[in-house]
């Protein structure tokens, strides 16, 4: 069992966890993940890495709620457990001091962003994070993100907090600076990893996603979690989850995550009623 | 004479209505059948069928027992050697392995040795198992990485010689290809996991959702205080064809097709959340018993039309002729010496059909089979809305490649010698198909039973 030990909830739908799992905590590096099933029933679900504390034997997780798992995971209270917590798993990011770099995170996608900066920064990098939502109440994770960076930038769709726009438009208006970034950290939807990687490629700016295929084992056992990466097929679970941004087929991996939205929907929709009958 | 009498069959679920559910379809004997079964055995005083055995049951001594009533006694006979017998009975090739070498056999059918097996595990699980006896605590602690048959049986061994057992499972439960690749309409979940709940008893250790090489790792385990590991991690890395069209939505591994039914229970949805997709036509590539499974799965799960796509012929197949006999009687349909070069999708990048080569058979080729060549301009097409490559499964890297010193073929296995198991670590030693490359549970058995005497031996010497 792995006890829910602190729950924040950071913007509607977005819940941070952290979990007492010691042996995952000891060995989590930035980049990894996890994999969680709250209970006898329930899938598998990939969650990354937002922080780890070797100490405590905690590890940090941060959730949407976009279908009926990661609502109900969100639902849970301190005290709770979680009946299967898996990892750590994926390479990790490799950590060097490159110079100047970028971490975007989009929506939730700050979350596990946050232990890359980190460690990209403790490697002596100068760190700039983008941090980019729809508006302002979307914006997460701002106070752990100033304090592993040395400056963030914040753009929001409607303009509602710091630069209007989209994550590309803050990647602009850094570059407009005239800095020489070294690579760049992209991690949120995968249509906005898709095009911070098409605004960098002309660029010629090394940029690293993280994928978010749909999985179920996670330890290289199934294939659910294909990604092309430039005309080579790769599980995400063991050969990634980051992959280099220039190279990733993100049309092939957008029609991959839609396969089982009917399913979803079905799953979301008799439980809903489940719960109604049952007068929850 | 006993043996006059011809072997007796054994009752299964209507092949209709079976093509509905995910209950088992060999039902097993009754026990007036199985006694009667059992008196056909001659009780050779050299039998050859336990020379076919990979761990040497003691054939006629339990079916004896069972031609005396004395069931309890038939299932330890067979436990000595075997301690899973309710899942060998179930799933071991028998026509290749005891019964090929049965006397009746030379002139008509031989006794169904694995039937009887597991009539008398059935029995004994329905009377509550009884609890293998242990030696004394030796105070030594050894490490197993796996929990399929290969770890199970080592682990088991090992506990009975005293030692304290520990097994690291990478998924949510124990029980390897047994849990999430063989359907539960072959070998049902609860038997798998009756016969692991006799290990728990004897006091091993099951850690589960513990990946080793991420963590921790073969060298950890060492430094940690276990004496010795035994590694059975198996071939769980799915093989695709590298065709174009592999990824499009819609084309599964058997691996993952088959995990999502048994183990993530998809055949349940929504009771159980993961989802799966059958659509109404499906295809799969491949001829093995793993094919057989997926397909048999597909038709459960509501496919109209599941097609076996193979590109030798019938007789190359190399399924068991009992599995590929359900598949035919459920309905599966077989597209022989045929094979895809391509998967096509729609717009939503969902397959929607397959361009097919057909071919012919040409001489025998190293492994002996007439070698499928191509017949140039064949092209067809066959419209399917789900793809599962069924075309074999390779060993999963994660542990080799994180455990410095390990000894590997070039396909990755790990080297082990063959008689003790011992790989190229002191102290490490492997077994399964981790070692052989994809083969049979009773043979994972057996190699993890070896392994376990070679860890007593070292043991000893430490
Ligand atoms: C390596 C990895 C790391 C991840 N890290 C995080 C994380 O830190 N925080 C977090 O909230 N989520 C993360 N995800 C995504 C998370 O696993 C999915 O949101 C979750 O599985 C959805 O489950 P569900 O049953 O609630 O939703 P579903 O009912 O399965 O899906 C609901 C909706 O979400 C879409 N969807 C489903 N799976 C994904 C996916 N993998 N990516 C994008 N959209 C998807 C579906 O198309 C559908 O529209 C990660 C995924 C991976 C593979
Ligand atoms: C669909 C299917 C049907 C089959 N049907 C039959 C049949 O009818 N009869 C027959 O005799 N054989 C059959 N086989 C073959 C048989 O199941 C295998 O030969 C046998 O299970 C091998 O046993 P094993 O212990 O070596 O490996 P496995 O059963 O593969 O078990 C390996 C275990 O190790 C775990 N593991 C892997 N990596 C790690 C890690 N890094 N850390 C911790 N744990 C890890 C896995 O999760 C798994 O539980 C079938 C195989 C399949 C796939
Ligand atoms: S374990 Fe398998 S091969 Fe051995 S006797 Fe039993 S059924 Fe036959
Ligand atoms: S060879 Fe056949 S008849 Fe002889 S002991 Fe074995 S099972 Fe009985
Ligand atoms: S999730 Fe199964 S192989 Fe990656």
């Amino acid at each position: 069992m792995y006890t829910v030990v602190k729950r924040r909830v950071l913007a509607e739908a977005i819940v941070l966890l952290e979990i007492l799992a010691p042996d995952v905590a000891n060995k989590a590096q930035a980049g990894q993940f996890v994999i969680v099933r709250q209970m006898h029933n329930s899938e598998r679900i990939p969650l990354t890495i937002m922080d780890f504390d070797r100490q405590k034997g905690t590890v940090t997780i941060v959730l949407q709620a976009v279908g009926y798992s990661s609502k109900l995971l969100t639902e849970m209270e301190e005290g709770d457990n979680l009946l299967d917590f898996v990892g750590p798993l994926g390479q990790p990011t490799e950590i060097k001091n490159y110079g100047t770099v970028l971490c975007v995170g989009g929506g939730v996608g700050v979350a596990p962003i946050h232990p890359i900066a980190r460690a990209l920064r403790d490697a002596g990098n100068k760190v700039i994070s983008i941090l980019a939502a729809k508006n302002k109440d979307l914006i997460i994770l701002e106070e752990e993100m100033k304090a592993v960076s040395d400056e963030i930038v914040i753009t929001t769709d409607d303009g509602s907090y710091g630069l209007k726009g989209f994550a590309t438009h803050g990647v602009q208006a850094v570059l407009d600076r005239g800095l020489e970034i070294s690579a760049i950290w992209a991690i949120g939807p995968m249509i906005m990893m898709k095009s911070v990687a098409d605004f960098t490629k002309p660029l010629g700016i090394k940029t690293l996603v993280s994928m978010n295929p749909i999985m179920v084992d996670g330890t290289g056992m199934c294939g659910a979690c294909r990604v092309l990466v430039g005309q080579e097929t790769k599980f995400a679970c063991v050969h990634g989850p980051e992959f280099d941004g220039h190279l990733v087929d993100f049309d092939l991996a957008m029609k991959r995550s839609a396969y089982f939205r009917q399913e979803e929907a079905i799953a979301l929709h008799e439980h809903k009623c489940q719960c109604q009958k049952e007068g929850k | 004479m006993a043996s006059k009498m011809p072997r007796h069959d054994m009752p299964r679920q209507d092949a209709l209505a079976r093509g509905n559910n995910f209950q088992e379809v060999a039902l097993g004997y009754p026990l007036e059948v199985a006694v009667q079964e059992a008196n056909r055995c001659l009780q050779c005083k050299k039998p050859k069928c336990v020379a076919g055995c990979p761990v040497g049951v003691d054939i006629p001594k339990f079916i004896q027992k069972i031609t005396e009533r004395e069931f309890l006694e038939a299932a330890q006979i067979i436990k000595r050697k075997n301690l899973l017998p309710a899942i060998c009975g179930r799933v071991c090739p028998q026509e290749s392995q005891c019964e090929a070498q049965c006397i009746l056999g030379v002139k008509g059918e031989p006794v169904a040795i694995g039937r009887l097996e597991r009539f008398a595990a059935d029995y004994e699980i329905a009377q509550g198992c009884c609890k293998p006896e242990c030696q004394a605590p030796t105070g030594k602690k050894v490490a197993v990485i796996g929990a399929g048959p290969a770890g199970l049986t080592c682990a088991a061994e090992l506990a009975r010689s005293g030692h304290g057992v520990t097994i690291y499972e990478a998924l949510h439960v124990a029980g390897g290809v047994l849990m999430y690749g063989i359907p539960e309409f072959r070998l049902p979940k609860a038997i798998v996991q009756k016969e692991i709940n006799g290990l728990k008893d004897m006091g091993v250790e099951i850690k589960v959702n513990q990946v080793v090489g991420k963590v921790t790792s073969v060298q950890e385990l060492l430094d940690s205080g276990y004496d010795a590991v035994f590694i059975g991690t198996g071939a769980g890395l799915p093989h695709f064809l590298n065709i174009p069209g592999e990824n499009l939505c819609g084309v599964y591994s058997a691996n993952e097709f088959l995990t999502r039914s048994n183990l993530m229970k998809a055949y349940d949805f929504p009771n159980h959340i993961t989802p799966i997709k059958v659509g109404e036509r499906v295809a799969v590539l491949g001829g093995g018993n793993v094919a057989m499974d997926a397909a048999r799965t597909a038709l459960r799960l509501g496919a109209k039309d599941v097609y076996i796509i193979y590109r030798r012929s019938k007789t190359e197949l190399p399924a068991r002729a009992e599995e590929v006999e359900n598949a035919e009687e459920e309905g599966v349909k077989f597209h022989l010496l045929t094979f895809p070069v391509e998967i096509l999708g729609n717009e939503k990048g969902n397959v929607k059909s397959m361009v097919c080569l057909r071919y012919e058979l040409g001489e025998p080729d190293e492994s002996g089979r007439c070698k499928p060549l191509a017949i140039k301009g064949s092209e067809f097409e066959i419209s399917v809305d789900t793809v599962v490559v069924a075309v074999g499964q390779g060993p999963n890297p994660l542990v080799t490649m994180t455990t410095k010193g390990l000894a590997l073929d070039k396909r990755g296995t790990i080297l082990a010698d063959k008689e003790t198991m011992a790989t190229s670590i002191p102290g490490v030693y492997a077994g399964g198909d981790i070692v052989t490359g994809a083969a049979t549970v009773i043979q994972a058995m057996g190699a993890g039973k070896k392994a376990a005497a070679s860890i007593n031996k070292y043991l000893a010497t430490k």
